[in-house]
Formats: C-alpha cells, structure tokens, sequence
C-alpha cells in the first residue's frame, strides 16, 4: 500500500515537471495556429502561418544560415576534435593538462565573455558576418566533441593498432579501419552535441555577427520589440516536431534491436 | 618504452587543434584584457576594471548573484525529487530521461522565454488559470521571481542530467543491502543516493550558475527591461554606449568573479561535464 502511494506520488511529480517543462511550448505550438496576430486573443484556427512561412524569404534565409553553421562548424569541429583528442592522449602529462585546462576554458568561460573576446578580436582581421560567426561556433564546438571522444580513447586498445601496423596495414588504413571504429560512438555524440549547441546559441553569435547575417536566434532577438511574426512561431513548432519524431525512432528503435539479440542469447 | 615513443608520436595529430586554442582562446582573452586594461584613448588604467565596485554597476552584479545563486538552489531542490521519482520508476533505462528534458531545448530558446512572459503576465495564462480557480491573481510578470522562473526553467536539464547520470550509476544491491540492515528512505538518500551523486551535483552547479549569473536575455525578457543583470550592462556597453574598454573591464571582473565562486565548488575536473548531457 504504502509503495502504491509512492509510487503515485513519484507519478505526480514527474507529471508536474513535465508540466513545467512542456507548458511555455504547448503555448507556442497554440500560437501557430492562432489566426489572430495578438498574442492574447485566441481569433480561431488557421494554417496561414505555415503557408506564409515558405515565401518568407527572411526566414528562410536564417534558417539556412543556421543549418549551415550548425552542419559546418560541427563537421570541422569533429575533425579537429577528435584528432586534437587522439594527439593529446598522447601527450607527456604535463602537457595533456595544460592542454585540458585550455579546452574547459569555453566551456567554464560565461558565453558573454567569450562572445565579447571573439569579436574583439574578429575585428582585427575579418568583417564580422557569416565567416566570423562559423569561426566561432567551431571554437565553442570543439571541447564538446574533444570531451565526448576523450573517454572513448581511454578506454581504446591502442595493440588492436599496433597489431594491425605489424601485420602491415599503414598508418592511414590502420587509422580509418582500426582506431575510429573504436571511437565512433564518441565521435557521433560529439558531432550531434556540437550540432545541438551550434543551433541553440544565441549569445555568442550575436556578439560575433555583423548586420545583415542573421541567425533564427539573433533574429527573434531583434524581433522582440515589433513583436514576433508568426510564422516563426510555425517554423519552431516544425522543427520541434522533427526532432521528436528523430528522437522518438533514436531512442524507442534501436532499443527494440538490442532487446531481440539479448533474448536470443 | 617501444609502444610509448610510437604513442608519442601521435600528438602531432593534436596540432590543428593547438592552434586552433593558440588563434581563438588564447588570443581572445588576451585581446579582451588588453581593452579591459586600457582607456579609450590607449593609456593603461585599472579604472575599467574596478568599475564593477561602481554602485549602479554593484547592484546589478549583487543581484545577478542573488538570481543565480536562487535559481541554482531551486533547481537542486527540483533535481532530487525528480531523479528519485525516475529512478523508482524505471524510467531511466529507456532513454526516457534524456528524451523529456532535451526535447524541450529544440524548441528556440528565446522563444520559450517569450512564452513564460505571456504565461506570467497580468493578464496572462496563469492569472486566467488562477481566476477560473477563484483564487487572487499574481503579479510575478517584470520581478526578479520571473527572472528566476526563466532561468530555472532553461537550465534545469543541466542539473537534473548529471545528478540522474550519477544516481543511476549507483549499484541497485548496496541499495538493498541497505535496505535489509533497517535503512529507511531518508537514511538511504542521506547516506548512499546524495554522497555518491556529489560528482553530477557539482558539475550540475557549474552549468546552472555561469549561465544564470551572465544572462542577459532572460532578464531581458521577463525583467520588463527595467530589472538589470550584469550581463544587461555589458550587453548593452557594446550596443548602445560603444564603450568597448569599459564594457570588457567589466567582462573580465565578471569573469575573475565567477572563477573565484567556482573555485569554491569545483576542485574536482570538469571532464564529465560534457559528456554527462548526452
């Protein structure tokens, strides 16, 4: 009895959490469909904001920019990681710390700071728009990979590589077919954080952006005031409802699979 | 010593990546000091640096501390509540976890923010719930409890994530071995659940602090514009006053102060943080 009540209890809980997390996008999504333009005056149910939303090409172009960033500065950023990764495994100690203390520093380091010394800098070479922006995503991204890779290579047998060398296979073959294998679940969490991050930023690309290169966030940001158009509110409920359907197959499929070779055994 | 020199090899595959350090973290910060540490006209000066201790400037960073130190304490006192309600559950296996609290960070956040606004304003959701209740209407909209609603709400994920990671590492039979000595629920969460979630709680404090002591955008939005964080006044030295050196003397004190709080929680390594989300 008194186990049912926790239970019930833990149930009540949970369902308030979801509550709180869920309540402000619950709004959201309503407001995509509002045909109303106020934000507090429900004026019936429409579509028009989804089929706006493809001519507008404002939106259109941030959400390109903030794919492309996203998908660029996550791949270079995989790559240097994961090499910087494999290269400061292999460092004396001494320097595998100080290196370490340089990667945690964008990650400790408050976004502002970090977007404010960027631009300072950015300022000294390149016109702040979409290079300066891609470079600094990539900067932020690193550690993310660097830090998903680095216990995968911990746990890596370097003589799977070693061996592989004895019997012949170069140093490219050996990389390729030995040593990212072992890595490769660190690698694909690395690059999707990396990705995560790059589309959720916000701070940092509007220290690091010029005029005229906007991103979704930096041009809600500047929205704020006139008040946001609703199409955006159309445009956030889609992704929103892509990734919880790519979410929803990642996590419930491959699920399924392990369970069917667990029982077979 | 064969298989450490070919090991030691391989660090020159790290070279991309120092350089990248060298060009965009190294470089950054000194260039951020150079202009925290000079005037407009380049003559060095402290001035830019100690004008945090100005009274308007102060207040705004006494009360960023107040905000972040209350929205790191609640969500603590959510996190537990929520892990243990998971764990007894048997939620976590499922990946069920990390679905609800990262799905939420796909929608955009300013947006969400946007919509606590509408949720917490007068004659918002809430106070329409409330009144369809017959219960007296709120005025949370444009108060620092609105700031910390926000915060807390956008950052919870990055506290309940490491503490779940951590509980749920823990080994279900010292649990029962507990149990069969006479343990009760509290002493189970006093003596084995909260010692060994230490690790997550402190990397969950990180993550939850920094960002809700320099936000600006929250308070932005939900501070009505008129309730001023640090970060509003950096933000707004390099927008509106184009005050660079003034607005990166201020950037580093906030830095400088933020460290030395960390210090105080952080002696452990921060390397779990990253990978403690996903």
């Amino acid at each position: 009895m008194v186990e049912r009540i926790k239970d019930w209890i833990s149930r009540f809980y949970l369902g308030l959490i979801i509550l709180f997390l869920y309540a402000p996008i619950a709004v959201l999504i309503v407001l995509s469909f509002n045909s109303s333009r106020s934000r507090v005056v429900w004026g019936g149910f429409t579509l028009n904001w989804y089929s706006r939303l493809f001519s507008n090409r404002q939106i259109g172009e941030a959400l390109s920019t903030t794919l492309i960033v996203a998908l660029l500065s996550a791949l270079i950023a995989t790559v240097i990681g994961v090499l910087g990764a494999l290269g400061i495994h292999a460092m004396r100690e001494k320097n595998y710390q100080l290196v370490m203390v340089f990667t945690n520093i964008p990650m400790v380091n408050a976004d502002i700071v970090t977007g404010i010394a960027l631009m300072l800098w950015f300022v000294h070479f390149i016109p702040l728009g979409f290079g300066s922006v891609l470079l600094a995503h990539i900067t932020f991204n690193i550690p993310y990979v660097i830090l998903s890779v680095m216990p995968k290579i911990r746990q890596m047998n370097v003589s799977l590589y070693e061996a592989a060398r004895d019997l012949g296979a170069g140093p490219v073959y050996g990389f390729f077919k030995v040593l990212l294998p072992q890595l490769a679940g660190g690698i694909v969490s690395g690059f999707f954080m990396a990705f995560t991050m790059s589309m959720d930023d916000f701070v940092i690309t509007y220290f690091t952006k010029g005029p005229g290169v906007n991103t979704l966030s930096t041009m809600i940001y500047g929205e704020i005031r006139k008040g946001i158009k609703p199409e955006m509110y159309a445009l956030s409920t889609l992704i929103f409802a892509f990734v919880f359907v790519i979410l929803l197959a990642a996590n419930y499929l491959p699920q399924r699979k392990k369970k069917t070779v667990k029982e077979r055994r | 010593m064969n298989k450490l020199k070919s090991i030691n090899k391989r660090s020159w595959l790290s070279s991309p990546y120092i350089v990248w350090i060298i060009g965009f973290t190294v470089i950054p910060m000194i260039v951020i000091f150079r202009y925290a540490l000079t005037n407009p006209d380049g003559g060095f000066t402290f001035s830019q640096i100690t004008a945090i201790l100005d009274p308007v400037h102060l207040r705004a960073l006494v009360f960023s501390l107040e905000i972040a130190v209350g929205s790191t304490l609640v969500c603590i006192l959510l996190s537990y509540p929520l892990v243990l309600a998971m764990r007894r559950l048997n939620l976590g296996k499922q990946g069920f976890a990390l679905f609800i609290l990262i799905l939420p960070m796909w929608m955009n956040f300013i947006l969400r923010v946007l919509a606590w606004q509408m949720i917490l304003s007068k004659n918002g959701i809430l106070n329409f719930v409330l009144k369809g209740l017959g219960l007296e209407p709120l005025a949370i909209a444009n108060t620092g409890t609105a700031i910390m609603i926000g915060m807390v709400y956008d950052y919870l994920p990055y506290m309940v994530l490491p503490i779940f990671n951590a509980v749920a590492e823990i080994d279900e039979d010292i649990i029962e071995a507990a149990k069969d000595l006479g343990a009760g629920g509290l002493t189970i969460f006093r003596k084995i659940i909260l010692p060994l979630s230490i690790p997550g709680l402190l990397s969950g404090i990180v993550m939850v602090f920094v960002p809700s002591m320099t936000s600006f955008v929250v308070s932005d939005i939900l501070g009505g514009g008129k309730l001023q964080l640090v970060g509003n006044i950096i933000e707004q030295e390099f927008t509106k006053n184009m005050n660079w050196n003034l607005g990166s003397g201020l950037s580093v004190s906030l830095m400088i102060f933020v460290l030395i709080s960390m210090a105080f929680t952080m002696k452990h390594d921060v390397e779990g943080k990253g990978s403690a989300i996903w």
